[in-house]
């Protein structure tokens, strides 16, 4: 909190952490942060509501959202979501009863070029077609995505560890700090032997395995721009200690 | 209004736009639609709300501003002016913007007006009809929510008819502070809601309703009582507190059935408190007394009971007792409570029967919760707005959110929009404290120590404040302040806080604005309902001669008050104890004494509108009208007189308090020589010396229709007329023409900012209250036959005041009232009683954690006086070594523990 100018400016990376903690956003949880924040429950539930992002009720495992604009419509989103909802055996916006998967669709994930494509927990598939999924699915139950796909309600893995006013250059990075942040990848270590699904030439997974590297400002000139990649959002950073950052989430 | 000065200042800034080709000249910073409408050009709106931020959400207000790239479409609430800034309101283009907008609206609005409550007074319907397509393409299902629910206990939300203009959300946070309503969802799925089981619980949650522009919110006291077009209005003014706010009183077949906030620009901008707004039930309840009542032996030897008489039974017993007292005991042993629920007019026909005619000084109008008279009276006196301007306020009072709550609200809005500093001393924190720059938390009993510091410095710490705190709150005060001046705590006597006003009297330029809050209370000061004083704001010395040539006699000497009255009582020395709308053994502060009073005094004589916990043991009880149902003027707390209004009939055979004076004067031998309301106010005009040239001209005439502060004689009302205006050139503004320089002075009401008004003005029904001026108009040139007019009560120190030591075994009490009690009216308004809670104590979590270290959460306190058995809770905003018990919560509260004798009430706590 100490990082914002006013402790209510801290309402929404603070919901994050809730829902990584709770895999949604407990009313509890709701009512705490206003006290955290000095600001009302009613004022945070008319944030927390807003977002699609955040959750008001519990989520599975594996939040797969289904891109349905324009592109990804085009593209056949909306018979990826009835195979998906065959598959899974549950209808969009519902929860598998084992708690492992929940399917919604959702509006443009700015992956255009890769549709239709989808997304669990956050990070990038695309473009999926109907088998992709189904094997996809598997993956995720069998675990061999553990390390692309990390547990819901993750932003991002790595964690700042020292509080920074937001103003101070970045340790390790050149030029203006104010400039947006470079994307850093999240996948962190190998993900090796994992089969990652046969989306695209090079699947995030194998990104990362390739690069044999957290994907760091280091490896930041390989992505391509409009990358499948597993980004993590922006201004989150990895600070000082990104590369032995521990998996986030489920903490 | 601002003073004078600044607005010459702001008249000659003037920025010239033009508007649909006619030049217009508006404030530097003034947005389109208000300038526009200033113009005469209505502008239509949904969102905008003139005493709020813009937040341009609902683009109804599009009109075409010019651009570098053109005429372009633009939210005429959300853009400021401009020099030159060329507007077009009535364009095709306009116009289908104006369409759009409402076919867009309507697109999820459920149209089921026929049963619902705005229908009839809806801008929604309203500015559909004047700008709307006429129909609509959309085909689609609507959304759909259930029905209304409850968003408190006091408003409903039927989200479908939502037009999601953001008034009500904007106006619990930005103007109540109570952000408890939100936007919930987004798009189609938005809705208005709070947080689950989070109600609403705002002391102004009424607002919301009068503001929403349709049908969406709603006052459960109102729903489905009346259609608009059936209701009938009259301007009034609100004396469920004394801030004075401006209602307007609509009732249906002679039942009051809600009341709107008329937007007052020197008192209350529009908003009402939901006990102001809702307490109408209680004028209508079936309990009112009806009949007067007598005490009579009951069949065969039953307790004596009061059984209902005739008035001239009851009129005839009552004067008996009066006579009976005053020529056994002489006229000390009469002694009159109360007399703030009365209207000014009444308030003199009773001050001068009681000092006149039965010659006792023993008159008070307040209940020991209030200040000296004399004090109050005598101080430099400061107007809302002074407050709200000034350069830092001094808070010494009450909880204002509890008390005073449109206050609150000034204040609330002048520290966050100025960013006016306010230094808030109080024994504990407040409603306010979270929008003051400090708060000095003093330990109870020692204000005027503080207060002292205050102004001197102190090197030390005072009366539990650090002297670093003081030096700070020194720092905030330099460029001058206003002090809001009244009862922290009623456990703290009177006495303390004198003195402490003393000590601030001594800053310079220093003004005071009362923090008094019972109803009319400052109207009967005025009025000489106190001891030691004589109609307007003279002392009884200064006043002799005047008054004793005018009303043939004054009493001899100062008399009792209130405390003195009842302790008086209790030992038998008051005779005949008449209480005039007062409720002792609910409102004193030592209730043991009350109670012992009523039972010590010989009989009561009781004026009330209900039977309470006091007037239940009157010997005679005489039931009057009460508000709406009578007309008059009433006083606030900066000394603006304003009218009231009557819409409804009285219960039985009720009458008003003025009417039981002359009659009571009648059988006690002397003529009060007053006929009517308007004989009173001519009267009162033409001897209360504060009041002279407050003419009823002057008060019918609608330039004043936010009404004349008292006194005008130094020009320093905000209302003040310039010199000589007053009597002459009134006659033909009486019925409110609207003649050119008549018109010129009324505020423009935005009929989207209180839809309920205009709809209902529009029936044609005329504000009424104190008759209209009479042409043989009195003026101010009337005098008594007692020589010169006697000087206004100027203010002098109280005497010192000695703060007890402090006793390491007791905690100090704080009592402070809630907004919802145990008050008659509140209790008799079904909608508010229930709000009303049992007191539960807090104390500090430090002391809590010693007082019940065996765990619990009862604890027994224990007083000189008394002792209660109450739930308590931590709450750090106490500080250590007090205790904090409201004063009038349903059931045992801190006034069994008071004791109206000591300077601070201290009390033992132990496990009970
Ligand atoms: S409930 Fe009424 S005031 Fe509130 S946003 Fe909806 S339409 Fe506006
Ligand atoms: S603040 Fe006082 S005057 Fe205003 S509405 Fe409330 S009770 Fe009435
Ligand atoms: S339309 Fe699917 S990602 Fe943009
Ligand atoms: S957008 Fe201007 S009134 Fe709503």
């Amino acid at each position: 909190m100490a990082l914002y100018p006013r402790p209510r400016s801290a309402l929404i990376p603070v919901l994050h952490l809730a829902q990584e903690q709770d895999g949604y956003l407990t009313e509890d949880a709701m009512v705490h942060i206003g006290e955290l924040l000095d600001i009302t429950a009613a004022e945070v539930y008319g944030t927390a509501s807003f977002y699609d992002m955040f959750f008001r009720e519990p989520v599975g495992r594996h939040l797969i959202s289904i891109c349905t604009n324009v592109a990804c419509m085009i593209n056949g989103a909306y018979e990826l979501v009835d195979h998906a909802e065959k598959t899974l055996g549950i209808k969009a916006d519902t929860t598998t009863a084992d708690g492992e998967f929940t399917l919604e669709e959702f509006e443009c994930l700015a992956l255009c070029d890769k549709a239709p494509c989808l997304t669990v927990n956050w990070r990038f598939f695309g473009p999926v077609t109907n088998q992709d999924f189904d094997r996809l699915v598997d993956d995720l139950r069998a675990g061999r995505l553990a390390d692309v796909v990390p547990p819901h309600g993750t932003l991002c893995r790595v964690r700042r560890t020292v509080g920074l006013p937001a103003q101070v250059p970045f340790p390790g990075r050149e030029g203006d700090p104010m400039k947006k942040p470079v994307r850093d990848g999240d996948g962190v270590g190998a993900a090796a032997g994992a089969p990652a699904p046969p989306v695209d030439k090079r699947t995030p997974g194998e990104r990362v395995a390739e690069g044999q590297q957290p994907a760091r400002e280091g490896a930041v000139p390989q992505v391509d721009e409009s990358a499948a990649q597993i980004l993590g959002p922006e201004g989150t950073d990895t600070g000082p200690t990104a590369g032995g950052s521990r998996a986030g989430g489920g903490t | 209004m601002t003073d004078q000065k600044t607005e010459q200042e702001q008249e000659k800034e003037t920025v010239s736009i033009v508007v649909d080709g006619k030049p217009v000249e508006a404030k530097p910073g003034e947005l389109v639609i208000a300038a526009a409408e200033r113009q005469g050009v209505y502008i239509p709106r949904f969102c905008y709300h003139p005493r709020m931020r813009p937040v341009a959400m609902c683009r109804m207000c599009l009109v075409e501003i010019e651009t570098p790239k053109g005429f372009m479409l633009q939210p005429a609430c959300y853009i400021p002016v401009k020099p030159d800034m060329q507007v077009i309101t009535t364009s095709a283009k306009v116009k289908k913007a104006q369409d759009g907008v409402l076919e867009f609206l309507l697109i999820n609005h459920p149209l089921d007006c026929p049963v619902c409550d705005k229908g009839g007074e809806c801008p929604l319907q309203d500015q559909t009809l004047a700008y709307g397509p006429g129909e609509s393409r959309f085909v689609e299902e609507k959304r759909h929510f259930a029905k209304p629910i409850p968003l408190s206990a006091l408003v409903d939300i039927d989200r479908e008819r939502c037009i999601q203009c953001d008034r009500c959300t904007r106006f619990a946070e930005e103007v109540a502070g109570d952000p408890l309503i939100e936007f919930i969802g987004r798009a189609d799925e938005l809705e208005v809601n709070t947080f689950p089981d989070h109600p609403f619980a705002s002391y102004f949650s009424g607002n919301t309703v009068q503001i929403c522009p349709v049908g969406a919110l709603l006052a459960r006291p109102y729903r489905f009582k009346a259609r608009p077009w059936d209701l009938e209005q009259v301007e009034s003014t609100c004396t469920s507190c004394a801030f004075g706010c401006r209602v307007a009183v609509q009732s249906s077949s002679n039942a009051l059935t809600r009341y709107i906030g008329i937007d007052s620009d020197p008192v209350n901008h529009g908003w009402l408190c939901d006990m102001g707004r809702f307490d109408f039930e209680a004028v209508n309840s079936a309990d009112r007394l009806g009949k007067p009542l007598m005490r009579k032996p009951g069949a065969e030897g039953d307790e004596d009971e009061l059984v209902q008489v005739s008035w001239g039974e009851a009129l005839g017993a009552a004067a008996d007792e009066i006579e009976r007292a005053r020529s056994v005991h002489g006229p000390g042993a009469v002694a009159v409570i109360g007399g703030a629920r009365l209207p000014n007019e009444d308030a003199y026909a009773w001050a001068k029967l009681a000092k006149a005619v039965i010659g006792t000084d023993n008159v008070d109008a307040q209940l020991g919760d209030g200040l000296p008279a004399e004090l109050v009276l005598g101080l430099p006196r400061a107007s809302i707005d002074d407050a709200c301007s000034a350069p830092a306020v001094i808070l010494l009072g009450p909880d204002l959110k509890e008390e005073l709550p449109v206050l609150f609200l000034r204040l609330r809005g002048a520290a966050i929009n100025r960013d006016m500093p306010i230094v808030e001393l109080a024994p504990q924190r407040s409603g306010m404290s979270r929008y003051c720059r400090t708060t000095l938390a003093y330990r109870p009993g020692e204000a005027a120590a503080l207060a002292r510091a205050l102004v001197e410095g102190s090197e030390s710490d005072v009366a539990g404040v650090s002297a670093g705190a003081i030096a700070q709150a020194r720092e905030l005060l330099e460029e001058g302040a206003v002090v809001v001046l009244g009862r922290p705590s009623l456990a703290e006597s009177a006495e303390s806080i004198a003195a402490a006003a003393g000590a601030l009297a001594k800053l310079p330029g220093v003004r005071f604005l009362p923090a008094l809050r019972r109803a009319n209370v400052m109207g009967a000061l005025d009025m000489g309902m106190a001891p030691g004083v004589l109609p307007g704001r003279v002392g009884l010395a200064e006043g002799r001669d005047w008054f004793s040539g005018a009303w043939g006699a004054v009493p001899p000497s100062r008399g009792l008050d209130a405390a003195g009255i009842l302790a008086a009582a209790a030992e038998g020395r008051i005779q005949c104890l008449v209480l005039l709308g007062a409720d002792p053994v609910s409102d004193f502060p030592d209730r043991q004494l009350a109670r012992r009073a009523l039972a010590g005094a010989g009989s009561v004589v009781a004026l009330d509108t209900f039977l309470n916990p006091s007037s239940r043991h009157a010997t005679v009880v005489l039931p009057v009208a009460s508000y709406a149902e009578r007309s008059g003027t009433t006083t606030n707390i900066e000394g603006r007189i304003t009218r009231l209004g009557q819409k409804v009939v009285p219960p039985g055979v009720a009458r008003p308090d003025w009417m039981i004076a002359v009659e009571l004067g009648a059988r006690l031998g002397d003529d009060l020589g007053v006929e009517s309301l308007e004989d009173l106010w001519d009267e009162i005009e033409r001897l209360a010396p504060s009041h002279a040239g407050v003419t009823r001209a002057m008060l019918a005439d609608r330039r004043h229709r936010d009404g004349v502060v008292a006194p005008i004689a130094d020009g320093r009302g905000p209302d003040a007329p310039p010199s000589g205006a007053a009597a002459p050139d009134t006659g033909a503004s009486e019925t409110g023409t609207t003649e050119d320089g008549a018109i010129e002075e009324l505020k423009i009401i935005d009929p989207m900012g209180t839809p309920g008004l205009l709809a209902t003005a529009a029936q044609g029904v005329p504000a009424t209250g104190v008759a209209a001026a009479d042409p043989r108009d009195l003026g101010s040139a009337g005098h008594g036959d007692g020589g010169p007019r006697p000087p206004l009560l100027a203010f002098s120190a109280p005497t010192d005041y000695t703060p007890p030591g402090v006793d390491a075994y007791s905690l100090r009490l704080v009592a402070h009232r809630t907004l919802y009690g145990k008050a008659t009216l509140v209790q008799n308004a079904p909608s508010l009683a229930h709000l009303a809670a049992p007191a539960t104590a807090r104390a500090n979590p430090h002391d809590l954690e010693r007082l019940i270290a065996g765990g619990g959460s009862r604890l027994r306190v224990r007083s000189r006086r008394g002792a209660l058995v109450l739930e308590v809770v931590a709450d750090a905003g106490v500080p250590r070594g007090s205790i904090s018990i409201p004063f009038n919560a349903v059931g045992a509260d801190a006034g069994e523990l008071i004791d109206a004798t000591r300077p601070v009430a201290e009390v033992r706590v132990e496990t009970p």
